[in-house]
């Protein structure tokens, strides 16, 4: 196989797609041939185990030095409108993928305890798994956002229909804030690549195109980052969009939960980072102080709620506010230590509160009920469990030589150069995890076992051990050597930064160049009942055209 | 200098890492095992310490790095090592006295169902402590600073079906947190200023940067250095963890929470000594809380009947003396009470675990005395450890505190003039109150008759080995000590001034205070007990306030943690679920009754929504493109 030709992406991509497909058509999927399901989950497990196969091989041959876009395939998809299948991996992109492709067999694994309509849960999986490396690599802005919608509907269904008891409730909550949310951000598309076409005489919706060429004014710049962002927030969930998160969680299933914890929730931190910064620099600029004091609030909010939490899952829920809290600020403090950490953050997050969803799903299967205080004591019965339980704790809560806390030292130390009180606000969070968690551990885990309720309880068994080493494996192994991950970003980021700092100076000089007499004009249409803004204005653009 | 990166200094942490493992795996089906597996590796890198200090020439210092830890966007980290001369002194202390310890546990533990989790955890503290003591920059510090105090939790919590332990644990990491925050902000400071967290580099970029500008800024990092110390060294206000601590097994009282760990803020501020010259005011904060916190804990230690508790206070009243001689800015008097009370503390905390193994887990000293005769040995280091602590000549205690004193009333920090008139009697007072106390202990545990309703017995030789080698040290370590340790620390922490030679009758007449102490003591607890119930009678408030730990905890969780709770339940039902869910609800309802009209048209849900996507996206298109370009 020559692999500078293999089309590794667009393996990734459909991979899992197709494998759907077959696990959905083929007769012997069907109940009536594979009554619990196994057939089904095997295969599944077989398709996510090649589709992360390929995606380590890919990795093999991905180069830490090449700061540029790698594995690219290119291919016309609706000429007429400019958009094309573009696809790519960067420094940005590479570890989000490898999460993804490395934590979709664990959820796999962890289906056993889905036993009603197996087949289409596990369809639905893989679908979304298409939907979420497709979301990763495209390049084209149309071609993200229909990866980006298609993610909505396999998560629809999973919470929808394998879900708790409120589920319909979480499901409409969850569509309604994300659809707001993707509106505005297609809207936002449509009009810098109407502004694009206006101004270069094609159409094209390729993000490097529309990120050198499309020139904008500040107050256009404004309103089109704060769509992105605001689709972006609600994704993350920044506070305030934050209230979809803990309901959907909590009526989620075990696997929609660490999908949802570990990738979903970080798709609006890399659309941030792809697409609204590069795309509208100055405004990401004039909003950062603001969206850090939401990211700061979140963390200190996220905890404390968090605290005030009877129900495990809504407590480990409102954790993933405060914990995504720190990536919104490294990522808005925008200098490389901090923006690196919050990429990192990005994947412990993924590994530590995917881990801690497990271990509730654990707990969930055998008795059926989240609140701690149905639990305690278990420290005594199910040593194993305890021992995992403790050790994602200590990830969560970012103790050194664990992943967590690579992250959150990145982010602090950086983006305390750039929001150093907003910054000190934040690390309280870090006296609240340890508050929130330690109760959670010691309410569960300490005192005396209720013979009557969980003396029963058992412990982890092999198969629900073989989701936790991988990511037991990779607390320690990002906590103690995260330089392999962190070398792999660094040539990206740095060529990210400075290919902003040049759309940023660009947009000024076109600033400069176009919009004062463009602005006056504005001003003139408020004065005045109806614009006479058409003549006006035409002249400035073809100028900006020619120039 | 050599810098040729002594791989031995990576064994130092490494054998007891190992041992933390092998101790757990191999500990969960031959128990017995485990504490002899924790001993041996902590045997192991005691020897390697002892080696390298003897191979050691005068003035070096090595440096091993085991690895680049990270290095992202200009910021490059080294998992690094670094041993001098104040490291030696910490690691002989770790890992000689946490030798004695794993020894005496291998006895002391020998009943308990969970002795590989013991052992294990003891194993997995002596690689974090080294981590603190051996790393060579900020960060590797606080990766151990942050170990010892996940250890400590563990250990506290160690009995864990008792939820009032566990939660002690909790207690103890969380207080140890609110010190790490101030710490962790201390290091952003510094990282933002020089770039580095590397001692050698922050020494020497602060060394050529004393301009006067920067002098704001090192007072803010030094005080916020200083409140992660007084979270791990348990001082006002965040000492109240510790005296809770006792609730983890004795001989983790001994080790963790008065030989090693609690030092390490002392430590700390013994490693940055080149940042806290030039922080005067910080030191005289340092000073100040320092003076107070010996002497509010020492009153609390007076009225204490459980004898953990006791000695608890009186930790965190010597960890008070130590900062009194950091803020004081002479290092190594500091270091020198740190080992000179490693000694009689850790024995102390033995002596404390024997009687109550001896007694069958009574810790009441009310229900002992008479024990003197029971168990002689325990006695008898337990009466040299209280000699020591007092102060007597010329035993170790003296020789420290003597030395502290003078270096606080002696000290040339202006920021502390006029204070000393007020602070160097306050710390004499504590230092009486310390007598007064220790043998207010010794006096109801081991003399009288004894109170209670068990067998006492003297404890197995595995337990008394390191009672007598821990009193030998506190009977001779400050003569030993006082002479070499300021030159051999003098690489590090500077030349310190020369003292004359004392002769017997000065030192005796120099012990004064803790003789006064002691016969006190004696006084009130042997012959005359109407007097203490005679005192406490007339001072009755004052000693409610004593007994009730001048109500620290309660203040705390009126003021602190009952009202964050408040705000949390506040936050949840409130803004959570009432104003930004009930908003959400509000538009989600409007959408519904929009969804009334739609379902009449048999329009499923998600197509409904879509449908309301693609219309609402062409309006708001149709808005920015033609309505005026925004």
């Amino acid at each position: 196989m020559n692999f500078d030709t293999f089309p590794f992406l667009s393996s990734l991509v459909f991979l899992p797609l197709v494998g759907a497909l077959v696990l959905y058509l083929l007769p012997f999927f069907r109940p009536d041939h594979d009554e619990h399901g196994t057939l089904s989950r095997g295969f599944a497990l077989f398709v996510s185990l090649v589709v992360f196969a390929i995606s380590l091989l890919m990795l093999t041959h991905f180069d830490a030095a090449d700061s540029g876009y790698q594995f690219s395939e290119r291919a016309d998809w609706i000429p007429y409108f400019g958009i094309s299948y573009f696809v790519g991996l960067d420094g940005i992109s590479v570890w989000l993928v490898l999460l993804t492709t490395f934590l979709m067999p664990l959820v796999v694994i962890a289906s056993a305890s889905v036993h009603k309509k197996i087949r289409g849960y596990l369809a639905s999986m893989l679908v979304l798994e298409t939907a979420m490396i497709g979301t990763l690599v495209a390049l084209d802005v149309f071609l993200f956002y229909v990866f980006w919608e298609l993610m909505l509907a396999p998560m629809y269904f999973i919470i929808g229909i394998w879900g708790g008891k409120r589920r319909i409730y979480a499901t409409l909550k969850f569509v309604l804030y994300t659809v707001v949310g993707s509106l505005l951000m297609l809207v936002a598309i449509f009009y810098v690549v109407w502004r694009f076409y206006e101004q270069q005489g094609h159409l094209t919706f390729l993000l490097d195109e529309l990120q050198m060429y499309t020139n904008l004014t500040r107050k256009e710049e404004l309103w089109m980052f704060a769509a992105f962002a605001l689709a972006f927030g609600i994704k993350v969930p920044l506070f305030p969009f934050h209230t979809w998160l803990p309901d959907a969680h909590v009526e989620a299933p075990t696997g929609g939960s660490v999908v949802l914890a570990g990738v979903l929730l970080k798709m609006g931190l890399y659309g941030y980072i792809r697409f609204a910064y590069p795309l509208f620099p100055r405004a990401a600029d004039a909003f950062a102080p603001y969206i850090a004091t939401l990211a700061v609030i979140g963390i200190v909010y996220g905890a404390l709620v968090a605290w005030a939490q009877s129900d495990i899952k809504k407590l480990v829920a409102y954790s993933s506010v405060s914990h995504l809290g720190y990536c919104v600020l490294g990522f808005v403090a925008f200098n490389a230590v901090a923006t690196s950490g919050a990429m990192y953050q990005m994947l412990n997050h993924g590994i530590s509160t995917g881990a801690l969803f497990l271990l509730v799903g654990v707990l969930y299967d055998r008795k059926h009920t989240r609140l701690m205080a149905d639990y305690g004591g278990l420290a005594a019965k199910v040593p194993l469990f305890a021992f995992l339980f403790l050790v994602f704790t200590l990830s969560s809560i970012a103790l050194p030589l664990t992943n967590g806390f690579i992250g959150e030292f990145l982010i602090l130390t950086g983006s305390f150069k750039t929001f150093p009180v907003l910054t000190v606000i934040g690390t309280t969070g870090v006296v609240l995890g340890a508050v929130y968690m330690l109760t959670l551990y010691m309410k569960t885990m300490y005192g005396e076992l209720d013979e009557g309720k969980n003396g029963d309880l058992t412990d982890v068994n092999g198969r629900e051990l073989a989701t936790f080493l991988p990511l037991l494996v990779m607390v320690f192994w990002m906590g103690i050597y995260p330089q392999p991950f962190l070398s792999r970003m660094e040539p990206t980021l740095n060529a990210y930064f400075s290919a902003v700092a040049e759309r940023r100076a660009a947009l000024n000089v076109y600033e400069n160049d176009v919009a004062p007499s463009q602005d006056i004009v504005l001003e003139r249409e408020h004065q005045q009942a109806r614009p006479v803004r058409e003549s006006a204005a035409q002249p400035n653009l073809n100028r900006a055209v020619e120039g | 200098m050599e810098q040729n990166g002594v791989t031995a200094l990576g064994y130092i942490p490494l054998f007891p890492l190992i041992g933390s493992v092998l101790a757990f795996i191999i500990g969960r089906s031959k128990r017995d095992a485990a504490g002899w597996i924790a001993t041996l590796a902590s045997a192991m890198a005691f020897a390697v310490v002892v080696a390298l200090v003897m191979a050691m020439p005068e003035e070096a210092e090595y440096y091993y790095r085991a690895f680049t830890w990270f290095s992202v966007g200009g910021f490059t980290l080294d998992f690094a090592f670094r041993f001098d001369h104040l490291t030696a002194v910490m690691c002989l202390v770790v890992t000689g006295i946490g030798s004695l310890i794993h020894l005496y546990s291998v006895a002391y533990m020998a009943e308990d169902e969970g002795r590989h989790r013991f052992f294990a955890y003891l194993n997995l503290f002596m690689f974090s402590m080294l981590l603190l003591v051996l790393g060579a920059n900020l960060l590797v510090l606080f990766v151990g600073w942050e170990g010892v105090g996940l250890c400590s939790y563990l250990l506290i919590g160690f009995w864990f079906k008792n939820l009032s332990y566990a939660g002690a644990g909790r207690k103890a990491f969380v207080v140890n947190r609110i010190g790490d925050a101030g710490f962790l902000f201390g290091m952003f400071m510094l990282y933002r200023q020089f770039d580095t967290l590397d001692f050698a580099e922050l020494a020497q970029a602060i060394s050529v940067n004393a301009s006067p500008e920067l002098l704001p800024l090192y007072f803010v990092v030094a005080l916020c250095l200083f409140v992660g110390a007084t979270g791990k060294s348990a001082q006002i206000p965040l000492f109240v963890w510790l005296p809770d601590a006792m609730a983890g097994p004795t001989p983790v009282s001994a080790l963790i929470h008065a030989a090693t760990m609690v030092t390490a803020g002392v430590y700390m501020m013994a490693r940055l000594n080149f940042l806290f010259d030039l922080a005067p005011q910080a030191q005289a904060i340092v000073a100040i809380v320092a003076v107070f916190t010996a002497m509010v804990a020492a009153l609390t230690a007076l009225t204490q009947n459980d004898i953990k508790k006791v000695l608890a206070y009186s930790t965190v009243s010597q960890l008070g003396f130590m900062f009194m001689a950091a803020g004081a800015g002479v290092y190594w008097v500091a270091v020198f009470h740190l080992v000179t009370h490693a000694f009689f503390k850790a024995c102390l905390f033995l002596g404390a675990g024997s009687v109550i193994h001896g007694c069958h887990h009574e810790q009441d000293m009310r229900h002992m005395g008479g024990l003197w005769s029971k168990m002689p040995i325990t006695a008898a280091t337990y009466g040299i450890s209280t000699l020591a602590i007092a102060g007597i000549y010329p035993l170790s205690g003296y020789f420290s505190k003597h030395a502290i004193l003078a270096a606080l009333e002696g000290g040339h920090n202006p920021a502390l003039e006029g204070l000393l008139e007020l602070l160097v009697p306050m710390a004499s007072v504590t230092a009486f109150l310390t007598a007064f106390y220790m043998t207010r202990s010794f006096a109801m545990t081991f003399l009288g008759s004894y109170r209670g309703h068990a067998h006492p017995h003297e404890s197995p030789l595995r337990m008394t080995a390191p009672l007598i080698v821990l009193a030998g040290l506190a009977l001779v370590g400050g003569l030993w000590l006082g002479g070499t340790l300021p030159h051999y620390l003098a690489p590090v922490l500077g030349s310190p001034a020369e003292h004359g030679h004392e002769s017997i009758i000065e030192g005796l007449m120099h012990s004064w205070i803790g003789i006064a102490g002691i016969g006190v003591g004696l006084l009130c607890y042997t012959s005359l007990s109407q007097i203490p119930a005679t005192i406490y009678r007339v001072i009755g408030p004052l000693s409610t306030l004593s007994l009730n730990k001048f109500y620290f905890d309660e203040l705390y969780a009126a003021v602190v943690v009952k009202p964050l709770e408040a705000i949390a339940r506040v936050l949840f039902r409130v803004v959570d679920q009432g104003m930004i869910d009930g908003a959400v609800n509000g538009t989600a309802a409007v959408v519904d009754v929009s969804g009334e009209v739609a379902r009449s048209t048999q329009t499923g849900q998600v197509r409904h929504y879509a449908f309301f996507m693609f219309v609402a996206a062409l309006l708001m298109l149709f808005l920015f493109v033609f309505a005026g370009r925004v």
